[in-house]
């Protein structure tokens, strides 16, 4: 378990503390009330070490309130930047009517989660999932714990519970006047049962929810205090460096451990498994130096013969393969486009990229014959857990993982390749704690990249201008097929079609056409893909939100008013889109000099659209003056956080659109730092408007959405700019003085 | 040994000289709020003050640096996180991941030593640390608030 409050996570014994409850907790998913007598006797148990646990008692599983009325909300989902940490306390405070300022937070382990029948739901922190798909458990754990405190007190004061009410962290009798704090009643509150079936607010009658209050975990972040899982230390703590096999696929064929043995400080070098080495030392600069000086011979593999080119290759036969997944068919698109008067064809790429977390992967392991503890950044501690007791070779009772807050994920911290190889090394260390680090240069040629694809777009025009049919073949890789191909429906991956699909509250697409034909020939390659924040709504919208502007440059009409056209049954994309238009002043003259681009899509349950303004120089210097961003959550839980995700987003989309490349040479990747994987400087960044206009009635992701509109909307400002339409990504490669 | 004046303290450090300051600072000195991001100098998550330069401590070997001269990391830069850069950062909520931002910190508080009144061409210049949770518009608002203009 990890605590919000300063360096204690860094502090904590190697062993872990562990709740009383937790061993205890057979049984005990209403009989909470055990939690702290045990807890004392717990502490007594423990190592010297460990800090005594204070007692306090436990409402329900989502809540703890201390005597002094402290309220200790306990999360499943990971901070990684995104405000999820503030969002859900927010849902929860809402519920439970405690005060604000008295809120602290801390994350569950997924080892309790398991103890105590999956208490918390799920870990995973992806798919901006974090308030969505847990904002009715996480209310209702706050809105239980509020009742039980209540009756609590009614219980006390021997009055109607129907005549108490929460306020403020109080509760109320109304006809005398009388309070008590939460932190009086609180042991009594646990030791009842906990109420099913608690009814939540209207969203009317809310008062927390929809407001900006600051983030709970700022202050940490402004002196250095916040430990992160690379600045872990414990007593005796060794740190690994390791090397995996820079072409994917393959082995190590030798190392001359001695050639480093007696340099100072090193005191194991391993083989961490078929495919990797590490140095063990005492501290991070003497392994990666000793590492640096190792000489290992690879068994590069059959996959050394691959290249960029041999991929692209490889993706451009693809695009007019015979065979293909559909994921979106209306009417006969094919007949629609051969009968057409006319027909525009363009062909778009979209390239691997690595995440680039600015923390690089870490985790630290104590391992033993009966025990494994992990602490690490993960997006999905179960995950993690279960990735820990496969690598410790132990049940995952006999296993727990302590996360720490990540310095960044993006997707990248969902799959657990680097703990695994973590635990890998620590059980050759067995009884000390080993921390494994990647340098920067491990971070990027072992990274899990965006998928690499290409898109070929057929359009069909009748002689008076009109789209008569439509066909976008998406060629390239899965992510599902490499990452979860259980989850392939018959071979066909249905994420591949994000933002594409015909209906649904997830990502559907946003026109309607009288014949379309969206398929997706799977060109899966050696360099293994993953979630990548936006995944393959970043490519989708790209090839759609360009190619619109194409047809509609094509049958010389405006791109608004031809998206709009057919946008009147997708009343939500459209208003988003109207939004960003009425905001940046479509169809007025922009500023001399400046040219606009527009793009909208659906995604992750939000509808956003951006309009972007742009100029570019006769050297093809490009400046990104303005951007406006339109956002439909449904509910804005903190519309400030929602504006830093929209600002964020801007600034990982155009990182990736005016830089981001990862490139194969020899079977492995390319780029080894930021230096040859440039990101977006300050320089650079735009200025960002954000519209936040939450419609209601659903709940909508913000994370990522934003980043799919990013690029579109720069292209296609681009384009009426300088005529020259750009199809490929990054922009560093681009020729963009005007045509 | 190795005697450096961190934060107004001396400490005795026992490191090889080629050890960046980084990884003394962090492993030897046991400060960890100076971060590795890139090791090559290019993302700026590592940068300290030198006798009140900005610097990236992650490229400068401990045999590089002279007696007497003053080292100052995020965890010295005031007592109780109250430099101004600091304040103005919890009132904007500037960090998300955070993991950049002592970097972000040490180099603002660095701009505005030298230039109290920075133009966003300064702060352009002086400001070229990567943070990929995307805080720019926010760091260059608080740069701002930091200096006494409007955020």
């Amino acid at each position: 378990m990890s605590t919000r409050t300063g360096s204690t996570a860094a502090t904590r014994a190697a062993r872990p503390s562990r709740r009383g409850f937790v061993k205890a907790s057979a049984g005990l998913v209403v009989g909470f009330h055990l939690a702290p007598r045990l807890a004392g006797a717990q502490a007594a148990a423990q190592p010297p070490a460990a800090p005594a646990r204070p007692t306090r008692p436990e409402i329900n599983a989502w809540v703890a309130i201390a005597p002094d009325d402290t309220v200790t909300i306990r999360m499943a989902r990971s901070e990684m930047g995104q405000g999820t940490r503030t969002g859900l306390a927010q849902l929860l405070a809402e519920e439970l009517e405690c005060d604000w300022a008295r809120i602290r937070t801390e994350y569950v382990t997924p080892g309790e989660s398991l103890a105590r029948q999956r208490a918390w739901g799920a870990f995973l922190t992806a798919g901006s999932q974090g308030i969505r798909q847990s904002q009715d458990y996480v209310r209702r754990g706050g809105a239980t714990a509020r009742v039980m405190l209540v009756q609590a007190a009614a219980n006390a004061w021997g009055v109607p519970v129907a005549e108490c009410s929460a306020r403020q962290g109080t509760v109320v009798h109304g006809p005398s006047g009388r309070t008590v704090r939460f932190g009086q009643v609180a042991e009594a509150a646990g030791r009842l049962e906990v109420p099913k079936d608690v009814p939540l607010k209207d969203p009317k009658d809310w008062k927390l929810i929809g407001r900006s209050v600051p983030r709970l975990d700022t202050a940490d972040k402004t002196t250095g205090r916040l430990v992160y899982g690379a600045d872990l230390t414990m007593p005796g703590m060794l740190v690994a460096v390791p090397r995996e096999c820079p072409v994917f696929g393959g082995k190590v064929k030798s190392f001359d451990a001695a050639a480093v043995q007696g340099r100072p400080g090193v005191r194991h070098v391993l083989k961490v498994n078929d495919t990797a080495v590490a140095v063990v030392a005492d501290t991070f600069w003497q392994a990666k130096t000793a590492l640096d000086a190792l000489p290992v011979e690879w068994d590069f593999g059959p996959n050394r013969a691959e290249s960029s080119q041999a991929i692209e290759a490889r993706l451009r036969e693809g695009l007019d393969a015979a065979e293909a997944f559909v994921g979106n068919q209306v009417g006969d698109a094919r007949a629609a486009i051969a009968g057409a008067a006319r027909r525009i064809e363009a062909v778009y790429s979209y390239p691997f990229q690595n995440h680039a977390p600015m923390e690089p992967m870490n985790a630290t392991v104590l391992w033993t014959a009966d025990r494994c503890d992990v602490w690490c950044p993960t997006q999905n501690g179960e995950a993690a857990l279960a990735a820990t007791a496969q690598a410790a070779g132990l049940p995952q009772t006999a296993c727990d993982v302590h996360r720490m807050d990540l310095g960044g994920g993006f997707g990248r911290r969902t799959t657990h390749d680097w703990l695994i190889q973590a635990v890998r090394i620590a059980r050759q260390v067995p009884g000390r704690p080993v921390k494994t680090m990647w340098t920067r240069e491990e971070d990027m040629v072992q990274g899990r990249y965006h998928p690499v694809t290409m898109c070929k777009l057929t359009a069909g025009l009748t002689d008076k201008g009109e789209l008569a049919g439509l066909h976008m073949r998406i060629s390239g890789q899965s992510i599902l097929s490499f990452v979860f191909p259980n989850a392939l429906q018959q071979g066909r991956d249905p994420v591949q079609f994000q933002g594409l699909n015909a209906s649904g509250a997830e990502s559907a697409i946003g026109y309607t056409f009288p014949n379309l034909l969206i398929d997706h020939a799977m060109r899966n390659t050696h360099v293994p893909p993953h979630f990548w924040r936006g995944v393959n709504h970043n490519q989708n919208a790209i090839y759609l939100e360009c190619f619109m502007d194409e047809i509609a440059h094509a049958v010389g009409m405006d791109p608004l008013a031809f998206r709009r056209r057919h946008m009147q049954a997708h009343p939500k994309h459209l208003a988003v889109l109207d939004a960003v238009a009425a905001r940046i002043g479509w169809g007025t003259p922009p500023p001399p000099g400046v040219h606009r681009g527009i793009a909208q899509q659906m995604g992750f349950g939000s509808y956003v659209a951006a309009a972007a303004e742009v100029s570019v120089d006769a050297k093809g210097a490009l400046k990104i003056h303005r951007i406006v961003a339109a956002t439909d959550c449904g509910v804005a839980v903190n519309p400030q956080q929602i504006e830093m995700q929209v600002e964020g987003s801007f600034v990982y989309g155009l990182s990736a659109l005016l830089y981001g490349a990862c490139t194969v040479k020899d079977g492995a990747i390319e780029q080894r730092n930021f230096d040859t994987y440039n990101v977006l400087r300050m320089n650079e960044m735009p200025k960002v408007e954000t519209i936040v206009m939450p419609s209601g009635g659903f709940w909508g992701g913000v994370g990522e959405p934003t980043i799919m509109v990013a690029a579109p909307a720069v292209l296609n400002a681009i384009f009426a700019a300088t005529g020259r339409r750009i199809r490929s990504v990054p922009l560093k490669d681009q020729d963009l003085r005007r045509a | 040994m190795t005697t450096l004046n961190v934060n107004g303290r001396t400490v005795e450090v026992k490191a090889s000289p080629d050890t960046p300051l980084l990884w003394v600072l962090r492993d030897h000195v046991g400060l960890t709020g100076t971060k590795y991001g890139c090791g090559i100098a290019a993302c700026g998550a590592c940068t300290v003050h030198l006798d009140g330069q900005p610097m990236r401590s992650c490229v400068l070997p401990l045999s590089a640096l002279q007696p007497g001269q003053k080292v100052v990391t995020i965890e010295g830069l005031s007592p109780n996180g109250t430099h101004p850069v600091q304040v103005a950062w919890r009132q904007l909520d500037v960090p998300q991941c955070g993991f950049c931002q002592s970097g972000m910190i040490m180099a603002a508080a660095a701009l505005l030593a030298e230039k109290p009144r920075p133009t966003d061409a300064d702060i352009d210049a002086a400001m070229t640390n990567i943070c990929r949770c995307g805080t720019y518009n926010r760091v260059r608002a608080g740069v701002k608030q930091a200096a006494g203009g409007q955020g």
